[in-house]
């Protein structure tokens, strides 16, 4: 049996609770959530708590609340990926963003993951993600315990790669979060939630607990997912494009593009973007626009798949999820 | 190597399970996980271990009748205690009604769709949420609900054959698996 390390668990009952048994515990405390990032990684001995702050009986966190349209539309973080997958008002106003929930993992892992954790979920790279064993016998990478980064031997930083669905998407129809510490409450735009460092990835204080994300006012943009992996049924995207745009009349009055599974954290795609603002909509236009992407999504070699189709595909993938937003 | 400086394994705790419909009172580590609690201290060891990490759905049980996987379940979310009822976990060992098999393990056993056996418990339990939920589910529908169940044996087809059955019987249809399915063409 691979177990878990021993921890201290503690079980609030409101956000508030939470905040504050986090502040209390010192550095080692950690919230989790649905657990299937956290406990494979604490079993892996590449992530540890001394304190585990479980959210599960945090009913304030629950749910889906307010209207689409109108802009008032949340969704609390302890919300399961199946419960947003199965909410038929979400579905109406965002069916890109339950495209990227559908995609992610399985519908077992789905059951049990939450928005909250999906937003947050650890960076990932091959060297990293193994057992402390396997880890060991080539000697600790520098994201955990050790002096070196495996992929890049004379970097400085680590490259471990964001690989959350939700989060390009979420990055590109520009939804915000409220994060709470003992400090208050501060909202930020999802977009601004992500550094670019496989170890510190956050913007994120770590005393501070995600609790609700706001979902723009629906109508009058489009949005898609794109995302390419090994294994349809289960796998982490080794690319996963969030293209978001707003039109007028034939004209793009103005377009995001984020390309996740590539960084360590997602990339904007911004000569795609200046290229397609405020331009007529042709099939010409996003294929020259797409193929821009082609450099920012530079992809290192430590996740799945073979560096070269990787890069090749991202263009690709780029002209998809924008040929879906435009109907073409 | 130098493990993690880890405390000492903590005293056992007390908790109830209520498993199969019924209660338990189990001293327990709180560290451990649902598995390790159905396995080693329940003796229920039709729940099988395979990756342990959430990849191939091997441990899978039913908590409130949706399908998790009890190794990445902590034992204690499911406990009951001084502050709340356990909540209600379904195993394999649950599905038989006393000697008669359940429809989805004669049609597993009818057709092939266990072989090896190891991932049947959570291919079965998977299948049986979603007989609940749809009576009758086409096989897009199956598939994709038996998406995060890895089987190494039987290449699914002859799992998804199984469910269907198993759908048609339970909804009083009496269904026999079709001669090539048994004997080949
Ligand atoms: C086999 C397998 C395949 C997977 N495939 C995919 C995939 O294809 N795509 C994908 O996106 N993910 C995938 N995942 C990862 C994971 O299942 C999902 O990302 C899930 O949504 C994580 O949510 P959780 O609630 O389980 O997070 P947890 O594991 O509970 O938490 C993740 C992290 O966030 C922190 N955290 C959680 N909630 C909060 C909060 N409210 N405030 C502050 N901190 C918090 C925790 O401390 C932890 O560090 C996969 C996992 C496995 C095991
Ligand atoms: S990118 Fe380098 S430092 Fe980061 S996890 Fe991978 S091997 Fe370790
Ligand atoms: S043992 Fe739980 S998913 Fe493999
Ligand atoms: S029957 Fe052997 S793994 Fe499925």
């Amino acid at each position: 049996m691979l177990r878990l390390p021993t921890f201290r668990y503690h079980r609030p009952r409101t956000a508030a609770e939470a905040v504050r048994i986090l502040a209390e515990s010192g550095p080692k405390a950690r919230f989790v959530a649905g657990g299937t990032d956290l406990y494979p990684n604490m079993k892996r001995r590449h992530q540890s708590a001394e304190h585990l702050i479980s959210l599960a009986r945090v009913e304030e966190l629950r749910g889906i609340d307010g209207d689409g349209p109108a802009g008032t539309c949340t969704i609390g973080a302890m919300t399961t990926l199946r419960e947003i997958e199965r909410d038929p008002r979400i579905g109406a106003w965002y069916p890109a963003f339950v495209q990227a929930v559908a995609s992610v993992s399985s519908p077992l892992l789905r059951n049990m993951g939450t928005i909250g954790g999906n937003l947050l979920l650890d960076t990932r790279c091959n060297y990293y993600n193994q057992t402390e064993e396997w880890r060991a016998s080539i000697d600790f990478c520098m994201k955990e315990r050790g002096p070196i980064c495996w992929v890049a031997p004379g970097s400085p930083r680590c490259y471990a790669v964001q690989s959350s669905d939700t989060v390009p998407l979420l990055c590109a129809i520009g939804a915000e979060v409220t994060l709470l510490s003992p400090g208050g409450e501060r909202r930020v735009a999802v977009d601004d939630l992500y550094r670019d460092d496989g170890i510190a990835y956050l913007t994120k204080r770590p005393d501070e607990l995600l609790t609700r994300v706001h979902l723009p006012a629906s109508g009058a943009w489009s949005a898609a997912y794109h995302k390419l992996r090994r294994r349809g049924s289960i796998d982490f995207p080794v690319l996963g494009v969030g293209a978001w745009v707003a039109r007028d009349g034939e004209r793009i009055a103005d377009v995001r593009v984020r390309i996740g599974g590539v960084g360590s954290m997602p990339i904007h795609a911004t000569e795609t973007e200046a290229m397609l603002r405020g331009q007529p909509v042709t099939e010409e236009l996003v294929r020259a626009a797409a193929e821009l992407s082609f450099k920012p999504a530079r992809t290192m070699d430590n996740t799945d798949s073979e560096v070269p189709y990787r890069k090749k595909m991202a263009p690709i993938f780029v002209r998809r999820a924008l040929s879906e937003c435009l109907g073409l | 190597m130098s493990p993690h400086s880890e405390s000492p394994t903590p005293a056992k705790q007390l908790g109830v399970f209520h498993v199969n419909g019924e209660t338990h009172e189990v001293a327990f580590a709180p560290h451990h996980t649902l598995l390790e609690v159905l396995r080693e201290d329940l003796g229920l060891t039709g729940t099988t271990h395979g990756c342990e990490l959430g990849e191939c759905g091997t441990c899978t049980v039913l908590v409130d009748g949706t399908p998790v996987l009890s190794c990445l379940t902590l034992a204690l979310e499911v406990a009951g205690g001084a502050d709340g009822d356990p909540r209600p976990i379904e195993t394999i060992e649950g599905l038989a009604d006393g000697p008669n098999l359940h429809p989805l393990q004669d049609a597993f056993a009818d057709l092939g769709a266990s072989q090896c056996g190891y991932c049947s418990s959570g291919f079965m339990l998977t299948a049986n949420a979603l007989l609940r939920d749809d009576p009758a589910p086409d096989r897009a529908k199956i598939r994709t609900a038996l998406a995060g169940n890895i089987c190494r044996c039987t290449g699914y087809v002859k799992i998804f054959e199984a469910v269907e059955l198993a759908a048609a019987r339970l909804r009083g249809e009496a269904r026999q698996p079709a001669r090539e399915t048994l004997y080949g063409s």
